[in-house]
């Protein structure tokens, strides 16, 4: 996908988002860092400007409920979340780059808990690249990429890359 | 706050001295992530769930203590907490051994505070067991020494080029040693101040400045740490009496109106109101006495989580 893909994609996310929430006025986003935070905040961005205003919007670390912890050579480094507002009540929109195994949204859906009760989480992914190893499944997908287990999906923004590209590597 | 590329390596944390600047940052940083949660609803994430941390104070504690038990327990891990008159020490049992029966029990962590300098050391070679050191003897604090880091980096913002002045009984006090390697590590001017039976001029081949004059001091420090007087640990009198010790090194309001206007007052803990500071200045707006508590929980929560990473449980 390059960056006119990338942008179409979230474009029409934006209105699903819309349209499946009537209750607009409840929606937050939270973006999973790295990659999944600047989404979220262009995903705002885009349903903002369908609804003339502004919408909050979070960013989640979840190193700390990472289910690896015990697997790993070396402790992963922990970041900051940053969730300026209440969540409970809220349609919290998660948003990441790419949906693969679903243990990242596992972690994150358990530490969005800590923060408070949210009424209901969507979420939306980018790149849904299959190989679920939890029931979990997208409400909002950019992309369905179907790939094998030994290919990489790469996703670059412009945020934090310089550019706006996903790329499958073998 | 960017991500350090750093990876820690380390199971212990046993000192300081031993650290690289790159090690305490990556402490600091990490630390700095784990105080949110203790601002969150629910203050407790499952990092160290399955494994078992034991306190092993050989030596009475109860700040340090309670901080590590909350920090475990924030971070999901059990905790068992063994003190001296509690344990088979008293029955003749040497501390290897107590070591062992600990790792038999399949202990993951074990957090020490020792009267004797090298007791950590020395269980970091019998055992498996991350071993991190509250305290030995009047050798290290290394985690007292990172919260009062933390606590000046959050409020000044750096710590390298500032003046830190740690007052008082700098002789017995491992607190001090902790501190002195890790600011002078970071970049900071440490000058070290108190009766000169208490801070003798040997310390000055740790790389700080040492002065016997209160006012020269206090003068140009950004960071004044206070130390209590450790009378468990004199074995004979090093100045006269408590009054003349108040009289000459306390911090009262007189020499307090003579600091810098944005010099941050920190101690330890537990403080002696009227000996070495007064009341007035240990509850003013530039005291940060009771921060350094809840930072101390933060960065006891980063190096328990640094330092079990990784290894299966």
């Amino acid at each position: 996908m390059d960056a006119a893909a990338i942008e179409r994609a979230l474009a029409r996310m934006a209105h699903e988002i819309v349209e499946g929430n009537p209750e607009a006025d409840a929606i937050v986003f939270v973006g999973l860092r790295t990659n999944g935070a600047p989404l979220a905040h262009r995903l705002a961005t885009k349903v903002g400007e369908i609804l003339g205003r502004e919408l909050p919007t979070g960013e989640l670390d979840i190193t700390m409920h990472r289910d690896d912890l015990n697997l790993r050579e070396t402790p992963p480094a922990v970041g900051l979340s940053d969730i300026p507002f209440d969540v409970t009540g809220k349609t919290v929109v998660l948003v990441d780059d790419v949906l693969f195994t679903g243990r990242s949204i596992r972690a994150a859906m358990d530490e969005l808990s800590d923060f408070g009760r949210p009424k209901c989480i969507r979420l939306a992914v980018l790149v849904d690249r299959g190989h679920r190893e939890f029931p979990i499944r997208p409400d909002y997908v950019g992309k369905n990429l179907p790939t094998s287990m030994t290919e990489r999906v790469t996703v670059s923004l412009a945020e934090i890359a310089d550019k706006d590209e996903v790329v499958i590597e073998k | 706050m960017k991500k350090t590329k750093f990876t820690w390596q380390r199971k212990d944390l046993l000192g300081i001295q031993e650290l690289s600047a790159d090690e305490i940052f990556h402490i600091l940083d990490t630390a700095a992530a784990f105080k949110q949660v203790g601002e969150r609803n629910i203050k407790k994430v499952p990092s160290l769930r399955g494994k078992t941390l034991i306190n092993l104070f050989i030596e009475p504690s109860t700040r340090t203590r309670t901080s590590f038990e909350l920090a475990a327990t924030r971070l999901s891990a059990d905790v068992v907490n063994i003190t001296a008159n509690a344990s088979s020490l008293v029955k003749g049992e040497t501390l290897k051994d107590t070591a062992l029966n600990l790792q038999a029990l399949h202990a993951d962590i074990i957090v020490i505070r020792h009267g004797a300098a090298g007791a950590p050391h020395f269980l970091s070679k019998i055992v498996k067991a991350s071993i991190i050191n509250a305290g030995d003897g009047a050798h290290e604090h290394p985690t007292q020494a990172l919260l009062d880091a933390f606590t000046i980096r959050e409020k000044k913002g750096k710590i390298a080029g500032l003046n830190v002045t740690i007052l008082g009984d700098i002789l017995y006090s491992r607190v001090a040693r902790s501190n002195i390697w890790l600011l002078t590590k970071l970049g900071a001017k440490v000058t070290l101040a108190g009766p000169s039976t208490l801070v003798p001029h040997v310390f000055e081949q740790l790389g700080c400045r040492v002065t016997h004059d209160m006012e020269e001091a206090i003068r140009d420090a950004d960071v004044i740490n206070l130390l209590r007087i450790q009378h468990e640990r004199q074995r004979k009198t090093m100045f006269p009496s408590i009054g003349e010790y108040t009289a000459m090194f306390g911090l009262n309001k007189e020499r307090f109106a003579r600091t810098k206007p944005d010099a941050m007052i920190m101690h330890p803990g537990p403080i002696n109101r009227g000996v070495e500071i007064d009341s007035d200045v240990a509850d003013c707006s530039r005291s940060v006495i009771l921060e350094q508590v809840t930072n101390g929980l933060a960065v006891r929560m980063a190096v328990l989580y640094l330092c079990s990473g990784g290894q299966p449980a």
